[in-house]
């Protein structure tokens, strides 16, 4: 009897060791990033350009560059998600066509980075001749997180009730009107927020700007669509592995990888902030 | 005499014709994610094909040796990458499934509810470092760890890509065998408890047994991410082209050859097209494995209902 709970006690202490594996790691990884990567962010790193060979300055072109791509991405992966959700949740009456459209949002979800960007390369750099650029860029990013910006929205949709929607039309409302003025008011903070996150991953993805516009160094910022850019992660990329001086420089590796997850961790923030009004909303 | 009625603003279109409309532009936002499924697909397709107008198929698939740049031969055979991939891949799996199926029955069963409100953020939080940040960290601290503890002059190593891909995985393989554990009917436990079980006899006897095709989906899941990830190993696993000889040496798995050779070659030659090839049987790979863990999970959730 007696052996029977000291085997349970066992057993908890294993999974509690696991459970502080994985926070172990969290707190590896954070503290490494912070307590190096602190010393270096200045007022000046933030906002010049990289100097000498990328051995002294700032990140500043990068920076810039990050947050356009992160632009161009939502201008192309949000509405078309939306509309895609929209579709799904609100008109789809659960045919063939309702099962493919799931069924290639699974899987465009699982396809690999770094298969987006050969796509890009073919489809946008080459085929439709945009040339490796912020738009090309932009838009292979963009077709990355469509499947999560789906369903994102789609959890938004299912949340608001179908009182809602019955009541408005009711009063004689089309669907159209039902949708437009009952459901995405109160969709709308959890779309943003599913929206968010999104686009989080996409600022810190590289492989997918590999090939289609980030570049080494600029000497200035991206004046059109047309322009190459510089991007935090492709940036850290280079400070860590194709440096010519990859000792010197790591402290500013350092210092873009804090930036770096600090600019994703700050959007997660704001997602999760957002939830949380809507939550305290929904309770009154 | 002018009436009241045209005095007020006719709308550009009727009501029926404006619901079609937006019906059908909802629609069209609804396909296009089909479009982009297909078009991701036939793209590869077309631009590999060229490839193996001077590569025979079974060279390709076959072929010991990866040397496209080669002055005597030119050898294109992905076998050492199929091999680097997988072993990276299962290496981060035989982290990543203990720990996450262990860290998901923890926080699903043994955590008092307060731990479990903060620790589940967290997790949610390790997820959305980017793989870049990973990778930098591979180079920089878990490298130079490996190096110390095997007495190698080198720490970027298969076991490296696999250390880091186990905690990319992580939060995916705890979220989903959470959710797994949790919709098993209290009925289960309620009834083994009532058995005479102590609760650790439950968990590992009932719960994790019935959960179970969740929690494989989950690591199916885990598995698609780790075998398509591309800058974590990039950085971290050496790169060296020849076939991989145990895990303490340099890998490269096919996204990181497809990462490294695609900015240094010229568009639109037998090279250019054979990395394409590469990203064709990548993306076969991964279709195969969200393939199966999707049936897994769709099977669950019937199962379930």
């Amino acid at each position: 009897m007696r052996k029977k709970y000291k085997k349970q006690a066992v057993g908890f202490w294993i999974l509690r060791v696991c459970m502080g594996i994985v926070l172990l790691c969290l707190a590896v990884i954070l503290w490494d990033i912070v307590s190096k990567g602190a010393g270096v962010i200045s007022w000046s790193f933030l906002t010049e350009n990289p100097r000498k060979g990328m051995t002294e300055g700032g990140i500043f072109p990068a920076i810039v560059g990050t947050f356009l791509v992160t632009v161009i991405t939502a201008i192309l992966s949000v509405p078309l998600g939306v509309g895609c959700a929209i579709y799904l949740h609100e008109y789809a009456k659960g045919g063939k066509t309702t099962r493919l459209i799931r069924m290639a949002i699974r899987n465009l979800s699982g396809v690999p980075s770094i298969v987006y960007g050969l796509f890009g390369v073919v489809l946008f750099v080459q085929f439709m001749n945009l040339g490796t650029s912020l738009l090309s860029a932009g838009m292979t990013l963009g077709l990355m997180t469509l499947p999560w910006t789906i369903t994102a929205s789609e959890e938004a949709l299912k949340s608001v009730p179908q009182a809602y929607r019955d009541g408005s039309m009711a009063l004689g409302a089309t669907k159209w009107q039902a949708i437009r003025t009952n459901v995405l008011p109160y969709a709308m903070p959890g779309m943003l927020t599913g929206m968010i996150l999104g686009l989080s991953r996409a600022a810190g993805e590289t492989a997918p700007i590999l090939f289609t516009g980030a570049v080494f160094y600029l000497p200035f910022l991206p004046k059109s669509l047309s322009d190459q850019f510089m991007a935090l992660p492709y940036h850290l990329y280079i400070m860590s592995t194709q440096h010519h001086a990859i000792e010197k420089v790591r402290p500013l590796a350092y210092g873009t990888a804090l930036v770096l997850i600090t600019l994703v961790f700050f959007m997660n923030l704001v997602a999760i902030i957002i939830r949380y009004k809507l939550r305290k909303v929904k309770l009154q | 005499m002018r009436s009241l009625t045209d005095s007020v603003r006719k709308p550009w279109i009727s009501t029926a014709r404006r619901e079609k409309l937006v019906h059908g532009l909802f629609f069209v936002c609804g396909i296009f994610s089909v479009i982009v499924l297909l078009g991701i697909f036939l793209l590869l397709i077309v631009t590999a094909v060229p490839a193996f107008e001077e590569i025979s198929i079974k060279e390709f698939l076959f072929g010991l040796d990866w040397n496209p740049t080669s002055y005597e031969q030119e050898t294109y055979g992905i076998v050492p990458m199929l091999v680097s991939t997988f072993m990276v891949t299962l290496g981060a799996l035989a982290i990543a499934v203990p720990l996450g199926v262990g860290t998901a029955a923890y926080l699903s069963e043994v955590a008092h509810p307060r731990v479990r409100e903060i620790a589940k953020p967290i997790v949610e939080i390790l997820a959305g470092i980017p793989s870049v940040v990973i990778g930098f960290l591979g180079i920089v601290l878990v490298g130079p760890w490996i190096a110390r503890v095997f007495g190698l002059p080198n720490g970027l190593t298969a076991l490296n890509g696999a250390v880091l891909l186990a905690v990319m995985a992580l939060p995916t393989i705890i979220s989903i065998s959470e959710d797994a554990l949790k919709s098993v009917p209290d009925t289960y436990e309620q009834a083994s408890l009532a058995l005479g079980a102590t609760s650790w006899q439950t968990i590992v006897r009932v719960k994790i047994p019935a959960a179970l095709s969740g929690i494989i989906a989950a690591c199916m899941l885990g598995m698609g991410r780790a075998v398509g990830e591309t800058m974590t190993v990039l950085m971290a696993t050496g790169c060296s082209p020849a076939m991989p000889e145990s895990f303490l040496g340099p890998v490269r798995t096919l996204t990181s050859s497809i990462a490294i050779e695609l900015g240094e070659v010229a568009y639109n030659t037998t090279h250019y097209y054979a990395l394409f090839a590469l990203g064709l049987v990548l993306f076969v790979i991964t279709f195969i494995i969200n393939l199966i863990s999707d049936v897994i999970l769709h099977r669950y959730e019937k199962a379930h209902r």
